[in-house]
């Protein structure tokens, strides 16, 4: 189960907000300190570890960078949105981002208000209004990468790539 | 059971005899493109061992020429990479040098009915080749080297009948407007474009739709194969290949016929694509600092010709710039050598070598605060090209071109 405290986002967040096209090739420190810096600055500073994010229709759109990670880098435990980009999902995939397709997931938040989420049967609550929704479930060989931080130690484990 | 394009493909790749929407699919890959990116510091993990080095291809086109040191490491840390796992196939900055996509296209490297990945974004401009082609992310593009495989959740299939032909000056980035503002977002879905109207649009304008399928949020964006294509192919490629066509009853989440004769010149509002789409008439006025034609979206030579035709014995205003980037060298030759170069430079155009650039503000044309730009190239996100305060509208190359030279966003048709 995870719980946190939920920023709202509104429809089509794209990647370049996420990650700045300029900060592509900086570290990841870098880069965290870059997000959402377009559209609501400062909001690095006040994110904390284990906040969610409630997102709206076709969230992450854009670019194969890796923005997923920047978000994760920030703390947020998860992500849930009505709708997600594809190749967004894959890097939430790809970089151990919990990411869940929520439909009526954006009228049901306020931010602020505690999100709670469970894995096991992919339902998302509202702790302060108590209403309840189901999310899209995630199929399981993929759901075990983004709970396992990712693909990276996968391959790692497979002798594919070295660790670092 | 019926299926699409892309199931079809899917099904053949995954060695099952039926693939549907709702599927995790785990696929082989015919064809996984690395570009100078992948090798960045930053961005790079070492790999071990690949899986079959003739089914990768090296494209540098992010950085190139490297304009910093650290793009520079990453380059000659790619030719090693070559080197070391057999990769022959390498794009090096040079004559067969150019923005990946093209690269795929100009050599047919992404051969109909096969399966072809790029961590890239509009890795999607593949699918005019009647190729599963899509972008992944970079560790999807590790595993799929290292693994030979990379999956897929299947999407329901909008499908798109063309009927008719453009009118001269409209162009196949107005259709893309056309979609993107009368649709909105395809989240989750793939789209298939067939119908009487496909032998009327070139394999560079089937590649401008194609790659703007990512800015749909499509998952693929995939193509019939006709005459044309197999032509196309069979000229760049000698491999073997067998074109897949959809069932005739297959099932679509939604049909939809578009007359292209009734397509019209389009303008995207600076931060979106989606449901932004306005006719040029609409902003016509709207003062410009830069005007942009490039990327896998817009560098072809269908482009250049068409921007050329635009500022034919005509000069860009002052205080506009206007910077045409061919999205290959090889394009770049042929633009030489049909002279539209030649016409482009003498207006006022800037010219530079392949790139990906200022496509995604990295360099060679990044913009800065409050400047406005008009661009046929991938993306006119907030921030995409530069400072997040630019405004950046987005449309066809000869609307850009046209605006270029009126040093305001201005209709093409009225320079014929």
């Amino acid at each position: 189960m995870i719980a946190g405290r939920v920023w709202t986002f509104g429809d089509n967040i794209n990647t370049d907000l996420m990650l700045p096209g300029a900060l592509l090739l900086a570290t990841e420190e870098e880069q965290r300190r870059a997000v959402f810096s377009a559209n609501r600055p400062g909001w690095v500073d006040q994110v904390r570890p284990g906040d969610i994010i409630v997102g709206g229709r076709n969230y992450g759109m854009g670019s194969s960078r890796p923005a997923a990670r920047s978000l994760r880098n920030c703390g947020i435990a998860a992500l849930v949105a009505e709708s997600i980009n594809g190749l967004f999902f894959r890097n939430a995939v790809n970089f151990g981002l919990v990411a869940l397709e929520c439909p009526g997931v954006a009228a049901a938040f306020a931010e602020g208000q505690t999100a709670e989420i469970s894995l096991a049967d992919f339902t998302v609550t509202n702790r302060d209004t108590g209403a309840t929704l189901r999310a899209l479930p995630v199929p399981q060989m993929l759901l075990d990468m983004m709970q396992g931080g990712g693909l990276y130690p996968h391959l790692e484990r497979q002798g594919l790539i070295a660790p670092r | 059971m019926p299926m699409t394009i892309v199931e079809k493909i899917f099904a053949r790749a995954s060695g099952q005899a039926v693939v549907a929407p709702g599927d995790l699919v785990v696929v082989e890959v015919d064809c996984a493109v690395m570009l100078d990116m992948s090798f960045h510091r930053h961005q790079r993990r070492e790999v071990l061992k690949v899986h079959d080095p003739d089914r990768i291809v090296i494209a540098y086109d992010h950085m190139v020429p490297a304009p910093d040191k650290d793009s520079a490491e990453a380059h000659a840390y790619g030719r090693e990479f070559a080197r070391r796992f057999g990769i022959r196939r390498l794009h090096d900055v040079g004559p067969e040098q150019g923005v990946s996509h093209a690269i795929v296209a100009d050599n047919a490297y992404a051969l109909p009915g096969t399966v072809l990945v790029c961590s890239d974004s509009h890795t999607c401009a593949s699918g005019a080749f009647n190729c599963a082609a899509r972008g992944i992310g970079g560790p999807d593009l590790l595993a799929a080297i290292t693994t030979g495989k990379t999956w897929y959740r299947v999407g329901e299939t909008v499908r798109y009948d063309l009927a008719g032909a453009l009118r001269p000056g409209v162009s196949a980035k107005d259709l893309f407007l056309y979609l993107a503002g009368t649709y909105g977002h395809h989240t989750n879905r793939n789209v298939e474009f067939g119908g009487p109207g496909l032998a009327n649009l070139s394999i560079d304008a089937r590649r401008t739709i194609a790659a703007m399928g990512a800015e749909l949020s499509a998952e693929f964006a995939t193509f019939e194969c006709d005459e044309r294509l197999v032509e196309y192919v069979k000229a760049r490629n000698p491999a073997p290949f067998t074109p897949v066509a959809p069932d005739p009853d297959a099932a679509y989440a939604d049909r939809r016929t578009i007359d292209l004769d009734r397509m019209e010149p389009l303008v995207a509002l600076p931060d979106a694509v989606i449901d932004n789409s306005v006719p040029v008439s609409q902003v016509a006025g709207e003062k410009i600092d830069q005007a942009y034609i490039g990327s896998c979206a817009n560098g072809s030579l269908d482009d250049l010709a068409e921007a050329a035709r635009v500022v034919k014995g005509r000069r860009v205003a002052p205080g506009v710039r206007l910077l045409v980037v061919p999205n290959t060298q090889r394009v770049y030759q042929a633009a030489v050598k049909a002279g539209y170069v030649e016409t482009l430079v003498e207006a006022g155009a800037v010219v530079t070598s392949a790139t990906c650039g200022a496509c995604f503000g990295g360099h060679m044309g990044v913009l800065g605060p409050g400047e406005t730009c008009i661009t046929a190239s991938t993306r006119n996100f907030k921030g995409r090209m530069g400072d997040p305060s630019a405004r950046i509208f987005m449309a066809s190359p000869a609307t850009v071109a046209a605006s270029a030279i009126a040093g305001c966003i201005a209709d093409a048709g009225e320079f014929a």
